[in-house]
């Protein structure tokens, strides 16, 4: 087996070691700790289907990560007060449904995505990450303008929401929720890089003129990429605001999409586990130097700028050599 | 005539007060290598980028076994069956040599959009991409990473793509610049079995290979097409002598 395989499984097990521990020795806290670790490395792994394989570089993720977290909150704030989301012209109820919410999660950011993708992809380079942060702002300030729900204070929802057969407020049993949906994305994720469609997205964010000329055309490649790597990022979203069971405008910030791409280039860009153990490195800093000074991003900054300049893999890349095409 | 493929009419194309390519027409019949030669700067590549539609012309029209492809864009081109080979490798640098060919033989079957579908594990995909590979040469490399090839090493690959797409028409810019003796002649022998595959438009500077493969030879000069014509018509054309071959060249 390669290296980067074996990578891969230690931090896959030991994602799952931490929380049991914390079980055994009762601190919930950590628990839920590792619960937004495996929450925004799922937010990372949709955002490195486009950055890492696409080579699109999305400065607006935060729209998809934000459209879960609200399509969680909206639906869960009508069941909770038992009026329906619309009467007219069919009757659709709230819900507190887990599966129900992140189908709508999903699709929802799908349709943004494409939507997005389709205006601007059509650009690229600067004017594409510019177009993205755009988006991004735009919704943004649709959230705080909108006094229906919550406007900038944000949604409340106080009981989490249900999964059939499971007890959600036991942070154990939302963790398995959690970290079950990212191994399965993780797994599309992986068979996907090696897919005819990985490889050909890959060929295109390396020499589009390539492509053309064995006649696919990139521009569809790079939108069917945006739109499966909003839907994962939008998933997350709604996790993230069951996990919190709270939602603000603060998911679409362009920080939230700074802090999704730092997952990814910490961890390694355009690796499988990258987004995983980017978004570990992440939150043990954050928890870690956040006690000692709440200047921390100070040295978040400075350990960006080290893996830019020195490790262009990431911490994957350090831990499992040069990435190896696969035979 | 009905045998030509590929029909170039009257294209012109400027680049600010460079007239790069001057009311140009010719055409590719079944069976040829139509040779384009031309010194340096002449227009040969800029007209190779307006047939494969990278670059759009001022006037005039590009027509592929009969239908009008001026309007269309390079992707589109490819898939009607017109396939180019880039003067300066163009290829996936960070890919193996193998994933190039096999994304060829992807374009050219046209099922991309397939996410669970591994083509480095589908035999008809790879055996098509190995046996393109195999006509060139470069079986022995088809595991290294592209940018670890030679530079001649590249430019058999650009050739080997182009094979896997099987098209209507070949057109190939420069395929024997910088492959030494040995390389030149494998080349030329590849070259010579494909005119009955599909014809070649064929723009070259190594005059021998020009003068063992055309069937009819284009000379450009400023953009202009001044003579077409058979080798032995060509070589004794006083004004391509004038213009081009030189005194030197009394092959
Ligand atoms: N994109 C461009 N912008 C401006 N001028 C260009 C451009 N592309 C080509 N030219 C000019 O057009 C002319 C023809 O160039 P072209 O590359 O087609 O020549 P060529 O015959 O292929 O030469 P070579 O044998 O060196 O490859 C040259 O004068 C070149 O400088
Ligand atoms: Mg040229």
């Amino acid at each position: 087996m390669r290296r980067e395989t074996w990578v891969g499984i230690i931090l896959v097990l030991g994602l799952l070691a931490v929380p049991l521990w914390a079980l055994a020795v009762d601190e919930p806290y950590t628990i839920t700790l590792a619960t937004r670790v495996v929450i925004l490395a799922l937010a990372g792994v949709g955002l490195n289907v486009a950055l890492g394989l696409g080579g699109l570089v999305s400065l607006g993720h935060a729209v998809f990560f934000g459209l879960g977290g609200y399509a969680m909150g909206i639906l869960a704030s009508h069941a909770q007060s038992y009026t329906p989301l619309a009467e007219w012209p069919i009757l659709i109820e709230g819900s507190k449904s887990m599966p129900v919410i992140w189908l709508v999660a999903c699709a929802v950011s799908g349709l943004v995505a494409l939507a997005i993708g389709a205006l601007s992809l059509r650009t690229s380079g600067v004017y594409f990450i510019m177009i993205t942060l755009a988006f991004g702002q735009m919704f943004y300030f649709f959230s705080i303008s909108w006094p229906a729900y919550g406007g900038e204070d944000g949604l409340s929802i106080y009981v989490r929401n249900e999964f059939p057969g499971l007890n959600t407020l036991d942070p154990i049993q939302f963790f398995g929720v959690c970290y079950v949906i990212l191994c399965l994305a993780l797994l599309l994720v992986s068979k996907l890089s090696r897919s005819s469609f990985g490889l050909a997205l890959v060929a295109a964010r390396q020499n589009a003129e390539r492509v053309q000329a064995v006649g696919i055309e990139p521009y569809r490649l790079r939108l069917v990429a945006f739109v499966i790597s909003g839907v994962i990022t939008g998933l997350a979203g709604a996790l993230f605001a069951d996990l919190n069971r709270f939602v603000s405008p603060s998911m679409f910030t362009w920080q939230t999409s700074g802090e999704i791409m730092i997952f990814v280039i910490l961890g390694g860009v355009g690796r499988v586990m990258g987004p995983v153990a980017g978004a570990i490195m992440f939150i043990l800093l954050e928890h870690f130097l956040g006690g000692l000074s709440e200047y921390w991003h100070i040295y978040l900054g400075a350990l960006l700028l080290g893996v830019v300049l020195f490790a262009r893999g990431g911490l994957i890349g350090v831990l499992a050599g040069r990435e190896v095409a696969h035979d | 005539m009905t045998e030509a493929l590929l029909e170039v009419r009257e294209i012109s194309k400027s680049f600010g007060a460079v007239l790069a390519c001057a009311d140009v027409s010719l055409d590719l019949r079944i069976g040829e290598i139509h040779a384009l030669i031309g010194p340096n700067g002449a227009g040969k590549s800029t007209l190779i980028r307006q047939i494969a539609g990278n670059l759009k012309p001022d006037a005039g029209s590009i027509h592929l076994a009969g239908r009008d492809v001026t309007g269309w864009d390079t992707a589109s081109r490819s898939r009607a069956g017109l396939c180019r080979t880039f003067q300066i490798s163009s290829l996936a640098m960070e890919m193996t040599v193998l994933q190039n060919v096999v994304l060829g033989a992807l374009g050219r079957r046209g099922d991309v959009f397939r996410f669970f579908h591994d083509p480095l594990k589908d035999t008809g995909l790879v055996e098509a991409g190995m046996h393109a590979l195999e006509r060139v040469g470069l079986r022995h490399v088809a595991r290294d990473r592209t940018a670890d090839l030679s530079h001649g090493q590249r430019r058999q690959l650009e050739v080997a793509v182009a094979l896997t797409l099987s098209p209507k028409v070949f057109l190939m810019d420069e395929p024997m610049a910088g492959l030494g003796m040995e390389g030149s002649r494998t080349m030329t022998a590849v070259l010579d079995g494909l005119r009955a595959e599909a014809p070649i438009l064929l723009v070259e500077h190594d005059m021998d290979a020009v003068f063992a493969l055309a069937d009819r030879i284009s000379v450009l000069v400023y953009g202009e097409i001044i003579a077409t014509g058979t080798g032995a018509e060509i070589r004794a054309d006083p004004l391509v002598r004038s213009a081009y071959l030189g005194e030197e060249a009394t092959v």
